[in-house]
């Protein structure tokens, strides 16, 4: 099942070109650009684990494309994603985010739902991943 | 994401209407008008237009293309200009489109090598990332390689260079500049080193003409002039300091014009006879020229009479 996060998470996996082009729009647009990989696919997993500092006076992407390449070797079966920052007021959030790594198998979601009292069941989702420990989730 | 043409491909190009449609020309005049001299530079930037040129026709024409490789090496003798041209050249590719953001990185071996082991390899990296896309400017480079020192780390240093000079080529281009002599000592121990640089550029002495026209227009920047006594003065002054110990060619120039203005200022407080006019301000007389001891034999030779004289 595959992960629907993030922009561009209905297209085809991306090149290196690809996400060349897309940091350097980030760049370009004086947002910084770091990268970051998780193994827990939630959705409400906002905080995914650092890869480096994110890239403040960078002004080239290639840097980013290093990076992400850098990752893959230790993270390669892990959900990398680029993300962008922009720190003017009013914005000082996540501008872009996109997924450029993902494991081979995506098993996906189970929905839990939890009867409570007078009929009324709360529902959540939990990843078939998460039934192994951090580390051992994907093959 | 990239994007397509959809004319049909030409299968002849005009190259002089090529040369005339990009800003080529004004490059090269430009180039003319700022660098003194350095004729072997100037060569080296036309033909590298020439081959931009040639490489998009080939493009258009639908042949094949590779980013051809630009790292470079400047040797020649202190105050050629070397620093300064290396400043240029990220701009002068960045124009002929040869690197995409044009920004330059000045790093010296400080910048690359680390004080413990582990540091080396993420701050060498540090740097090429922030380079690419532009030029990085490794000056008197020799010094990355210690061999009398084992636990020196420069030499991994010098592998992630090789390593990303290579694999990187389209999106950095490396200058290295130092000294002739330490530089052939250099490459000769990393021979890696002398393979991946394409182009080997001797920057050479000026000549005493180049020489005047770049204390000229050193002047004209600051907002000098000589008087056409002081430009013979100055003349005469070149020839002999040639001749002297520790010529640096541009630097000793300008050295001489910093002491010229000093003497010209002292000039003016102590000779000036009532208020002085922008004209006076701004003249270097030749009095203030023919004061240093250059003429008088230079530094050295002062010392030996001294010590002669006690």
């Amino acid at each position: 099942m595959r992960l629907t996060q993030g922009q561009f998470s209905y297209l085809d996996d991306f090149t290196d070109e690809d996400i060349r082009v897309q940091a350097q729009y980030a760049i370009d647009q004086g947002w910084s650009v770091s990268v970051e990989y998780t193994d827990d696919p939630h959705p409400r997993n906002t905080y995914w684990e650092m890869w480096g500092h994110p890239m403040f006076d960078n002004p080239d992407a290639a840097a980013v494309v290093y990076e992400v390449n850098e990752c893959r070797k230790l993270h390669g079966g892990k959900y990398i994603r680029v993300i962008a920052f922009d720190s003017s007021p009013g914005w000082e959030s996540i501008r872009m985010s996109f997924i450029v790594n993902r494991p081979e198998v995506e098993p996906g979601f189970r929905l839990i739902r939890q009867e409570e009292e007078g009929r009324v069941v709360r529902y959540t989702i939990q990843s078939y991943a998460c039934d192994r420990p951090e580390g051992q989730r994907y093959a | 994401m990239t994007e397509t043409d959809t004319a049909a491909s030409p299968t002849t190009i005009d190259l002089g209407k090529a040369f005339e449609e990009s800003g080529v020309r004004d490059l090269l005049r430009e180039l003319e008008e700022t660098m003194i001299g350095l004729a072997p530079v100037k060569q080296r930037i036309r033909e590298t237009a020439a081959l931009l040129l040639v490489d998009q026709a080939r493009r258009q024409l639908g042949l094949a293309t590779e980013t051809p490789t630009l790292h470079m090496c400047f040797t020649g003798n202190p105050g050629t200009g070397k620093t300064t041209v290396a400043l240029k050249m990220a701009n002068l590719l960045h124009r002929l489109g040869y690197v995409r953001k044009g920004h330059l990185v000045s790093v010296t071996r400080d910048d690359l090598v680390g004080q413990y082991i582990g540091h080396t390899a993420p701050k060498t990296k540090e740097v090429l990332k922030k380079a690419m896309g532009g030029v990085l400017f490794i000056d008197e480079a020799y010094y990355l390689y210690r061999p009398e020192n084992e636990r020196d780390y420069g030499q991994e240093a010098i592998e992630i260079l090789l390593q990303v000079m290579e694999n990187n080529r389209d999106d950095l281009v490396v200058i290295l500049a130092g000294y002739a002599d330490r530089m052939d000592k250099f490459f000769e121990s990393n021979p890696g080193f002398r393979s991946r640089i394409a182009h080997h550029i001797e920057f050479p002495d000026y000549t005493d003409a180049e020489l005047l026209k770049i204390a000229e227009e050193m002047l004209k920047q600051q907002g000098y002039a000589f008087d056409g006594a002081a430009r013979q003065a100055m003349a005469d002054y070149i020839g002999i300091r040639r001749g002297q110990p520790h010529f640096a060619n541009a630097r000793s120039i300008r050295n001489a014009l910093d002491r010229a203005r000093l003497r010209h200022a002292n000039r003016l407080f102590a000779n000036a006879k009532g208020p002085v006019d922008a004209a006076m301000l701004s003249t270097i007389g030749e009095e203030d020229i023919r004061a240093s001891r250059v003429f008088r034999g230079g530094l050295d030779s002062e010392r030996t009479l001294r010590q002669a004289a006690e």
